[in-house]
């Protein structure tokens, strides 16, 4: 019950001024088409530089969790996803708002957001300092498998082809060894000045979330914004309440399914929402309605997406490895403030990541409180043109890269990247494992390094890094991943590509 | 498959190749020979994947990816054409807040579906390029304290 002793943390003046701060940001920024969570955390990182780790990580959590509820207001009242995992809302969601009950869908999302929201936190609370303690007992040769483990598993499960997959993922761990190596301090790879320092996470990770959004913006030419917003008429919030309660098969699917996939590494919220939605359909006694505004699929998507926020980030606290594109993008808030997430993560900042857990346990009421408010200015902040969209991010994107370490080296890497990734991006490669790649490349070097030197003086290095039962769980998963995934590439039954996602 | 995705396929998937391959033989070439451990383990399955994703490519079996359609390329040459001067050379060149608020307004230009033969919507897009700066210097310059390079004209 640790959690409960720095409760009061949160409420600090300017620690919860900073959650009310990301909670109604990253509602607005939720429903804006276009930004999706991983990205606005990226781009919000250069604005916790000044502040103190755990009110900097307050802000990214509570923007975290409130893009993705925000995200069901353009869903629901414009047929346009805030982010992927909002797209199973737009199924039910949007044809009650064209019914006239905009409102009440509204509520439901935000209702059943915030009470998977508390469950997915509360998992997090209690997996986690057990996974931590476990972790403790790791030695280089497991946490080298731990990080090609989560490489791998998000190359194989987050695209949409195996090889394009993990192609992106040695891509990520290849510009990783750029720089100074840390044992000889030989130079490699150092093809220009601005890499010299090797390259930096913060303008990378801003590169490859934010602009290939921008081109994407670009390339829809001069578009008009014409989605109309359903005016929304008055329901009570009480009703709302008891609809979701009335409807709690619906909202235990989606809370159990979210929180399951969540723990998963590299499965987003948009396969948590279409699978809760799909099996919620499956379990419901009013399956025929599903597809014509039926409250029960709304509220298994939104209690879904939202659940699986706090599992994806059990995998980065305890043993530093993100499960998550966006939980990559909060590792690179504490790797700012030179705080290494890991099993002592709790004994050496046990504030610093109570703080920020409790935080997010708050921040779901408070997303849901101010959600049922804001949703109206939501709704009308996500009919910004696209092209002052564009022209935002891209500053920002310049702005908040430069800002890292004030060098232009920063600034260039961003745009090298980001461009790239856009056109990487055209042909199947997929950022979330390259991202993985970058982060983890260090992690994955230096035990792969620590371990050989062991294994040189000791057993031999096959032996050392094939031996025992961990190091063999870890590679069986690996191998099982890809497996898999290949499996079911060749069948062609993988029910949720990217692309059918977005058709 | 049309001939321009896989052509585009085939480009992208060599590109790639040719990157795996390089870095490959530096892993394998360059001394001390310790500090390219690591490198020459991960650019092995790099090369690997790389040449197979190549292979597939020239053998028209690329099943993912879409490419880019002409209109798509028509649309967005304007936006990366500003956008890659901007970023690595105005940016440095006029100074930050020069370079943004003249990229900001000519994309802004370029890709608002407003009308450019009326004078209302040319003000709005001044109006917004105005409020832009005036939220980017406030908080990068007086609330993060982040010193740009020196501008052109100050």
């Amino acid at each position: 019950m640790e959690f409960l002793f720095y409760m009061d943390e949160v409420f600090a003046p300017m620690n919860f001024g900073l959650l009310l701060l990301g909670t109604i940001g990253g509602l607005i920024l939720g429903a804006t088409p276009g930004l999706s969570p991983t990205m606005a955390v990226a781009l919000l990182i250069p604005f916790t530089f000044k502040l103190e780790p755990q009110q900097g990580l307050i802000l990214l959590g509570a923007a975290y969790t409130s893009t993705v509820a925000g995200g069901a207001v353009s869903a629901i009242l414009l047929k346009i996803p805030g982010a992927p995992a909002n797209i199973a809302t737009t199924l039910d969601g949007h044809a009650m708002a064209l019914k006239g009950e905009g409102a009440k869908a509204l509520q439901l999302s935000f209702i059943s957001s915030a009470i998977g929201g508390v469950f997915g936190v509360l998992l997090l609370i209690f997996l986690t300092p057990v996974l931590a303690q476990w972790a403790l007992s790791f030695g280089p040769s497991h946490l080298f498998w731990l990080a090609i483990l989560g490489v791998t598993v998000i190359g194989t499960l987050d695209s949409s082809s195996v090889v394009k997959g993990l192609l992106s993922g040695c891509i990520g761990l290849w510009l990783a060894t750029i720089g100074f190596d840390d044992i000889m301090g030989a130079q490699r790879f150092i093809f220009h000045s601005s890499v010299s320092g090797g390259i930096n996470v913060i303008p990378a990770l801003i590169g490859l979330f934010a602009i290939p959004q921008v081109i994407t913006m670009f390339a829809k030419g001069r578009q008009s914004n014409d989605a109309e917003v359903i005016v929304v008429q008055k329901h009570a919030v009480s009703e709302a309440f008891r609809e979701v309660i009335k409807r709690k098969k619906a909202l235990t699917i989606g809370t159990l399914i979210g929180s399951i996939i969540g723990l998963i590494p590299g499965v987003g919220g948009q396969i948590a929402g279409l699978v809760a939605y799909d099996q919620s359909k499956k379990f419901s006694s009013e399956s025929e309605k599903f597809g014509t505004g039926h409250s029960e699929g709304v509220i298994a998507a939104e209690a879904a997406n939202n659940a699986m926020v706090g599992p994806s980030l059990v995998p980065l606290l305890t043993l530093s490895i993100p499960g998550s594109p966006t939980a990559a993008v909060l590792l690179g808030g504490l790797l700012i403030h030179g705080i290494f997430p890991g099993p002592d993560l709790f004994i050496n900042y046990p504030k610093v990541a109570w703080t920020f857990i409790d935080s997010m346990l708050i921040g779901q009421i408070l997303m849901c409180v101010f959600g049922l408010y804001v949703a109206g200015l939501a709704a009308s902040v996500a009919r910004v043109p696209q092209s002052v969209m564009a022209a935002v991010v891209l500053g920002l994107a310049v702005f908040g890269s430069y800002s890292v370490q004030n060098t232009m080296g920063d600034v260039y890497v961003m745009g090298a990247l980001g461009l790239s990734m856009y056109f990487l991006e055209r042909f199947g490669f997929s950022a979330a494992p390259l991202v993985l790649g970058l982060i983890l490349g260090p992690i994955a070097e230096a035990n792969f390094i620590q371990g050989s030197m062991i294994a040189n003086a000791t057993v031999g290095t096959g032996t050392y890094f094939f031996t025992g039962w961990l190091n063999w769980l870890l590679i069986v998963i690996v191998v099982a991943s890809v497996g898999y995934s290949v499996w079911m590439e060749v069948r062609n039954r993988r029910y949720t590509s990217k692309e059918e996602i977005l058709s | 498959m049309s001939d321009l995705p896989r052509n585009q396929h085939i480009i992208a998937s060599g590109v790639i190749a040719t990157i795996g391959l390089t870095v490959a033989y530096i892993s394998f070439t360059q001394e001390p020979a310790a500090a390219f451990l690591f490198p020459r383990l991960i650019s092995s399955v790099f090369a690997v994947l790389a040449i197979w994703t190549f292979l597939k490519a020239v053998l028209g079996r690329t099943k993912v990816g879409n490419g880019l359609s002409g209109e798509a390329m028509k649309n967005l040459a304007p936006g990366l054409i500003v956008m890659v001067i901007y970023v690595f050379w105005a940016a440095k060149g006029l100074g930050f807040y020069t370079a943004t608020a003249i990229a900001f307004f000519i994309l802004l230009s370029l890709y608002d579906p407003a009308p450019h033969g009326e004078i209302k919507s040319w003000g709005k897009r001044v109006l917004i390029t105005a409020g832009f700066m005036v939220v980017i210097y406030g908080l990068f310059a007086q609330l993060l304290y982040v010193f740009t390079p020196r501008e052109i004209f100050f």
